[in-house]
């Protein structure tokens, strides 16, 4: 009989970045006892890298923008995949968080007026994310941190979770272990938030840390719920290619946002030929006006300029870089240049202070002195478990979703800025959710013994396999994962290698059944990656079916062998889900937008897609 | 291949020794790259706390040739060819295992500082210039490398008279905050023992941040404590307003 410690709450969090955090001090304002699980110590999580800034249309800076023109550009950015729902609902709360982030302490650079600043951003019409220099993420986790130990829930901090416990259909409690000791420990919980965040480490080059290993995606996939879009995997157009220990760190869209300027090896500034006909008219017709626009920002000025191309959507502008440099037109570690150095030095280290000092230290470069260089980084999944749009519950009762690892707020594709914002809008309404829920459900569901004992077992099996003589190393099979999903499931896909990337994912099953470790429980990273491993296998094998299945061109997801947007599968989600060890595919009907918000948009059947 | 000699603390819980390790350097490698490596090829068990390996998140504080700082911002190129890298956990906190220390103690403190109170009623119109300040201040990203190198700490472990740099720096953003209606003086007299502070910098030395953590966070404090407890001519007309 092994030991673990047992926790009871009404609502457990399971993940401590933006959502997870927000998550806990609403269902914790709404008279729940919280439990707030993170995998690292609290602060850490993968929120604390965002820097560009949080979307919300406050009209601090172009009082022309409101929450239509919001909802308008974040469902033309997704290609009309998202959840209509969910980003009406996140157009019209995000000024509220915002402003809620600043009284509770949170201290944005501010507009000449005393407002909340805001800068430009690709995708968005108008200037709308506040931000602190380029580390906005850092002082949104802190301000929720400093927030959240003030509300009396309890925090466990590197603790994962593995397996979630039902009782029938229902939620009841999780199982894990600490990082520290590896001792086990079972929550029972009436209602449990996922807040877990994305999936980057089953890609070589991410800006992910390892925290984002799919573990949401995979338990709530276990227990029964299903993952839609999964195909939507956002590769930023620009993380660090050079020195070798630093290819993939994230290179903000501020640098953009801020006048910084595309070129490739013959100095061309080749945005430009890459804009979409259909937003064409969006963006500058030339230099000159793109230099006028920038000059109109830094002065804090009202301009009729339009803004510069470098600043069209994250798919475009990867897509561009990408082509750039598999044309021979690249720099020389296999990127383009990235250039701000034009611009004043004193502005550009109080504005990007965290680029100034990436470079400077890991790369040695001086960004006020010379151009960066830049190239894709996978950076987000836009799918995730699907969840109902108001109440964020998944379609395992008790089981809800909030933050990265849900689906359907950013179709086909995420606006830069709409994650943090993401983060605060749908954590709160996850809280108000799994309350509400809660408060309804009355007794405690049971937590299964034999549920339990599983959850024991699957751990303590890579002890087991240490002496075994096909023992695999984890670190080994992640390399080979990483492999797969770079080469066959990347930026540019097609059948041939999508069925090639689904065969050798079934052959590294095998693999990770195999996975072993040595030595103690006590802080045993190779022990903790051979349970990572199946939940990024499950994310992997959903991405890569996914993709498969979508036979068009659409937002992130870019198809050589179709590459035309098709309207007739724009209607469909793609949906996974359990079917005993199997994995099904089903296409399911997007939820259909109300005339009302239909009229926003202007009727432009298209087939390109840019 | 250029191999680095590197030689790293192994154990729990304080009983451990020091293991050699060759490591193939590649262009640009950091410590933390060098560790990783070890984990991936040699033993995947060696513990090592990271996040984001951007200097951001402030989980891989460690002591490199007896100097504390980030692992990921550690360049293996600053160092010697064949020259020996010594890789140890921070020292003032509880040991686990291998480069990780136990910092709980450093989120107790945090629990125990009023949190940011706002005027009541205020309109939120705040200028950039006032805010300056305190924006240096929530730079902090936590490696708690501040509180590592604090004599009070390190040398005298007096964790039960003075909260360290770290929350001094916390204390400095909430009373300079324009905004802010709290009082925390009698906290950072009394609790907090900022008077512990001799002003030796070390904190500002190895802070990642560059944040002036003694000019432009302790001594403030310490001055704004002065004027509140012991300034004569201020509690000459408190006493004279008392009176009335």
């Amino acid at each position: 009989m092994t030991n673990y410690e047992t926790h009871e709450h009404d609502v457990l969090v399971v993940g401590a970045g933006g959502a997870g955090l927000r998550a806990a001090i609403e269902a914790s304002a709404q008279g729940m006892n919280v439990g707030l699980v993170c995998k690292s110590l609290l602060g850490k999580a993968h929120t604390v890298m965002a820097e560009g800034g949080v979307a919300a249309a406050l009209g601090n800076v172009d009082p022309e923008d409101n929450w239509e023109v919001h909802f308008q550009d974040t469902m033309n950015g997704g290609k009309m995949m998202n959840n209509w729902r969910m980003a009406q609902l996140h157009a019209q709360e995000a000024p509220d968080r915002v402003r809620e982030l600043q009284e509770w302490g949170a201290v944005f650079d501010r507009t000449n007026k005393g407002q909340i600043l805001q800068r430009a951003f690709g995708g968005h019409k108008y200037k709308r994310l506040c931000h602190v220099g380029d580390r906005t993420g850092l002082e949104m986790i802190r301000t929720l941190q400093d927030q959240g130990v003030h509300r009396g829930f309890a925090v466990y901090m590197e603790c994962a979770i593995t397996k979630l416990i039902k009782d029938g259909d229902k939620v009841s409690g999780a199982f894990g272990y600490y990082r520290e000791d590896g001792r086990y420990v079972l929550f029972k919980a009436k209602a449990i938030v996922l807040a877990t965040g994305g999936v980057g480490k089953a890609f070589t080059v991410t800006s992910n840390s390892w925290e984002y290993t799919a573990d949401g995606q995979g338990l709530a996939y276990d227990a029964g719920a299903d993952l839609i879009d999964m195909e939507f995997v956002q590769f930023h157009p620009t993380g660090m290619v050079w020195p070798p220990g630093v290819r993939g760190i994230l290179v903000t869209e501020g640098v953009r946002g801020e006048g910084g300027i595309l070129r490739n090896k013959d100095g061309y500034r080749f945005m430009r030929d890459y804009l979409p006909e259909s937003t064409k008219d969006q963006f500058s017709a030339d230099d000159a006006e793109s230099e006028r626009w920038v000059n109109a920002a830094i002065a804090g000025v009202k301009t009729n300029d339009k803004r510069p191309p470098e600043l069209s959507t994250r798919d475009n502008v990867a897509r561009a870089i990408y082509t750039e440099v598999k044309e021979g037109r690249g720099s020389p570690h296999g990127g383009v240049f990235l250039d701000i150095s034009y611009q004043d030095a004193a502005r550009v280290r109080k504005k990007l202070p965290s680029m100034y000092h990436q470079f400077k230290d890991l790369a040695d470069v001086d960004i006020t002195a010379g151009p960066m260089e830049v190239g894709p980084t996978m950076h987000y999944i836009m799918g995730g478990i699907r969840v109902d749009a108001d109440s964020q519950m998944s379609r395992v009762p008790g089981l809800f979703a909030a933050g990265e690892c849900s689906g359907g707020m950013h179709g086909a594709n995420r606006l830069g800025g709409n994650s943090l914002s993401d983060l605060i809008v749908f954590g709160r309404l996850a809280g108000v959710g799994a309350a509400d829920y809660v408060k309804k459900l009355g007794g405690a569901p049971a937590v299964p013994q034999d549920q339990v004992d599983a959850a024991i077992a699957e751990m303590e099996e890579p002890f087991r396999r240490g002496a075994d003589s096909n023992a695999k190393n984890p670190y080994d099979v992640q390399k080979k994962l990483n492999q797969i999903m770079s080469t066959y499931v990347g930026i540019f896909r097609n059948k041939e290698d999508l069925e090639t990337g689904i065969q050798k994912l079934q052959e590294l099953k095998e693999d990770v059944k195999n996975v072993a470790t040595k030595g103690s429980k006590t802080y045993n990273p190779g022990w903790h990656m051979c349970r990572d491993l199946k939940n990024m296998l499950i994310a992997s094998e959903a991405i890569a079916r996914s993709a498969l299945s979508r036979e068009e061109s659409r937002g992130a997801h870019s198809r050589t062998d179709f590459e035309q947007l098709s309207p007739e599968l724009g209607k469909y989600n793609t949906a996974i889900s359990k079917d005993g060890e199997g994995m099904k595919l089903e296409k399911t009907p997007c939820p259909v937008m109300p005339e009302d918000l239909k009229k926003l948009f202007a009727k432009k059947e298209t087939t390109h897609n840019g | 291949m250029a191999e680095a000699n590197l030689k790293v603390f192994r154990g729990e819980k304080d009983s451990g020794t020091f293991e050699n390790y060759k490591v193939p350097i590649e262009e640009g490698m950091v410590v933390l790259d060098a560790i990783h490596y070890i984990q991936q090829n040699i033993d995947p068990t060696i513990a090592v706390r990271w996040n984001c390996k951007a200097a951001k998140c402030g989980s891989c504080s460690a002591e490199v040739n007896g100097r504390p700082q980030l692992l990921c911002k550690s360049r293996m190129d600053k160092f010697e060819p064949g020259e020996e890298i010594t890789v140890q956990p921070i020292k003032t906190f509880p040991h686990v295992k291998d480069l990780v220390s136990d910092v709980s103690w450093n989120y107790e403190v945090n629990k125990k500082i009023v949190p940011f109170t706002p005027k009541p009623g205020h309109n939120w119109v705040v200028y950039q210039e006032d805010i300056e300040r305190v924006q240096e201040f929530r730079k902090c990203i936590e490696c708690f490398l501040c509180q590592n190198v604090c004599h009070v700490l390190r040398d005298h472990d007096r964790k039960d008279g003075f909260y360290g740099p770290r929350f001094m720096v916390r204390l400095a953003g909430l009373e300079m905050h324009p905004v802010d209606s709290a009082n925390r003086l009698k906290m950072v007299k009394e609790d907090a023992g900022v008077g512990f502070c001799n002003i030796t910098k070390c904190c500002t030395e190895v802070c990642p941040e560059d944040i002036h953590i003694t000019d432009n966070a302790i001594i403030p404090l310490k001055e704004r404590v002065v004027d509140e407890f012991y300034d004569p001519i201020a509690k000459f007309f408190k006493s004279v307003f008392k009176a009335k």
